[in-house]
């Protein structure tokens, strides 16, 4: 009588893990897929960057052959007739960055403060606006937007590029702010005020402290913003010494003979800041925001 | 649906109701009132300048009616309008529906999981143009691309030519337009299902629930307007979006992959014809402004959180 009883058992057992080891083996493979799925466009920029005559495809490669540095040591030297002004280039961009994220984080807490927490007018109002902006397609607005700046005597000035670009990030940034703000008591505020703090105060001391995860998040997000556009830089922008980083890429990209391998290690170059600030401050971002959750 | 969620959600956010007056009862005064003012100036100045200034500029620019007839008659408008409808379509809704199941993927609590999460997120923090022209070297590149090399050295196929026709141009520019932001809307997915009390599975467990009861009772009913939500946001978004197309086909052959945002580029500085490409951009909205007002709604309603 057992030995049926203790044989069904055994089978069971064996179904499961039979079931466990499948399940094990199709989450592997789809990490896998993943994986290449997320680093073959990375990858292929390595592989062209990484040879020396920059077409390394030619050749039925799937690995670097002879992979050398050579690009980037001349990058460095900035001593190849392509690339001489690829540093200022850089600099451009990085002034416009750092402004679009230092302006969209000062505007959009202002407001969403304003908002918010002093509740100038119902929320949803703002987020209305701000998603309005999102409405009409930036290539369709670029050609009114060039008229706009000609007649506030913006032509060829990095500034009008930092106003754009900080125009279409904040609305989004007031959208996140306006939603963490919520989980912020507002019991807070009432407090500093009986005790006499001013409204700026409440703003410095209590808001932009308790709002600082959310903040780094939107600061975040608008780097990205302006390291992604490329259409306002292109426009806004004419003499040489303005020329951004997006800019010089697309003058490689519409000419025919553009040594690819040069292309694609400024390509590298221009990702590294971006992913560098966005994974040492998502940590601090994640803990941070969930924290504030419970 | 507004009302089912809420008793049901782990780690809700904590909403600080409002208390009685009403908000809009409540009057600020004096100095309060003048300081919100000046908070909120900086944003309304901007707005005023840089945004209602242009586009009343660009209304009034494309009010002319024979604008429109004029882009009905070139076919580089037709089709593209009709690439639009496609590109739009096919990108917010795959992209979508992987970033459904992968976040399903990535809840799974493995430490291997978690560092391809970190991979995963790379293409996303990648700039757009390094990105978009990797994929046109790799697709241009004909007859040897790295994914020619790659389906040669493992399955034997011949190369394609990527760029052939229209449509498989466009296939392209929805592939890399979908590996741009798969682990943007992964992530505020993942985040929607980690707000579900595991109680629910639990109990669901206890009762035989199967994975896909699990997925069809509880998880998709609870996701199901942050998902909506979602969609809504990314169609706004690929719709103005001119990247994917610009740079990875580059509307190549002869027009035949471009979509309306891409298209107003060209009819700007290309041809010239800065109306045009106003009036071209214009001709989206009585397909973007439905799906505004509904996610506007909803935000309301449903309080969506993005």
């Amino acid at each position: 009588m057992s030995a049926p009883l203790s044989a069904a058992r055994n089978n069971r057992h064996w179904h499961r893990r039979w079931d466990i080891i499948l399940v094990e083996a199709s989450l592997a493979l789809l990490g896998a897929i993943i994986l290449i799925w997320s680093l073959l466009p990375v990858y292929n920029m390595f592989l062209v960057a990484l040879d020396p005559e920059g077409h390394n495809e030619f050749s039925w490669d799937i690995w670097p052959r002879r992979a050398t540095i050579d690009v980037f040591v001349a990058l460095w030297k900035a001593d190849v007739e392509d690339v001489r002004d690829i540093w200022p280039a850089f600099g451009n961009s990085i002034y416009i960055g750092l402004s679009v994220m230092i302006l969209t984080v000062l505007v959009s807490s202002l407001a969403s403060f304003a908002v918010g927490r002093m509740r100038l007018t119902r929320d949803w109002m703002l987020s209305s606006v701000a998603l309005l902006t999102y409405l009409i397609p930036a290539s369709t607005l670029m050609v009114p937007f060039l008229r706009a700046m000609h007649i506030y005597g913006l032509t060829d000035n990095p500034l009008a590029v930092i106003a754009a670009e900080v125009t279409l990030a904040t609305p989004y940034a007031i959208l996140v702010l306006l939603y963490f703000g919520k989980l912020v008591p507002t019991e807070l505020d009432d407090a500093a005020r009986i005790d006499g703090a001013s409204v700026f105060q409440v703003y410095l001391h209590i808001y932009l402290p308790m709002m600082a995860p959310a903040l780094a998040a939107v600061g975040t997000y608008a780097l990205l913003f302006a390291w992604n556009d490329y259409l306002y830089q292109y426009m806004l922008l004419t003499s040489e010494k303005h020329t951004t980083v997006a800019m010089a890429l697309e003058q490689f990209f519409d000419d025919d003979d553009a040594p690819w391998n040069y292309m694609m290690a400024i390509a590298i170059l221009y990702s590294l800041p971006p992913v560098a600030v966005f994974y040492s401050l998502r940590r601090y971002m994640a803990s941070n925001l969930t924290a504030g959750r419970h | 649906m507004t009302g089912a969620p809420r008793p049901l959600t782990r780690r809700e956010p904590r909403v600080f109701r409002r208390s009685w007056p009403p908000v809009w009862h409540r009057r600020l005064y004096g100095a309060d009132l003048s300081w919100s003012i000046a908070f909120i100036t900086p944003y309304v100045v901007l707005v005023a300048a840089f945004v209602v200034y242009p586009v009343g500029y660009g209304l009034w620019m494309a009010s002319d009616p024979a604008l429109y007839a004029e882009l009905w008659a070139d076919p580089r408008y037709v089709r593209a309008a009709i690439n639009t409808v496609v590109f739009v379509g096919l990108a917010v809704n795959i992209q979508m529906v992987l970033a459904l199941l992968l976040s399903g993927f990535f809840i799974r609590r493995r430490v291997w999981i978690k560092a391809l999460l970190v991979v995963y997120l790379l293409p996303w923090t990648l700039p757009a143009v390094p990105a978009y022209l990797s994929f046109h070297w790799m697709l241009v590149a004909y007859p040897q691309g790295l994914p020619d090399n790659l389906l040669f050295a493992f399955f034997g196929i011949e190369p394609v030519l990527w760029f052939k026709n229209g449509w498989r141009a466009l296939a392209c520019d929805v592939v890399a337009n979908v590996w741009k932001w798969l682990p943007l809307w992964t992530v505020i997915l993942l985040g929607g299902r980690l707000a579900i009390q595991q109680d629910l599975y639990d109990a669901a467990d206890v009762d035989g629930a199967s994975p896909i009861q699990r997925f069809a009772y509880i998880t998709m009913p609870l996701l199901a307007s942050l998902y909506v939500a979602s969609t809504l946001v990314s169609a706004i978004w690929t719709f103005s979006d001119y990247s994917p197309v610009l740079f990875v086909s580059g509307g190549t052959p002869a027009f035949e992959s471009e979509v309306i945002s891409s298209l107003g580029f060209h009819y700007a500085l290309d041809f010239a014809n800065p109306p045009l490409a106003i009036a071209a951009g214009l001709s989206v909205l009585p397909l973007l402004v439905p799906a505004l007002i509904l996610l506007l709604y909803g935000i309301r309603m449903m309080e969506v959180q993005l």
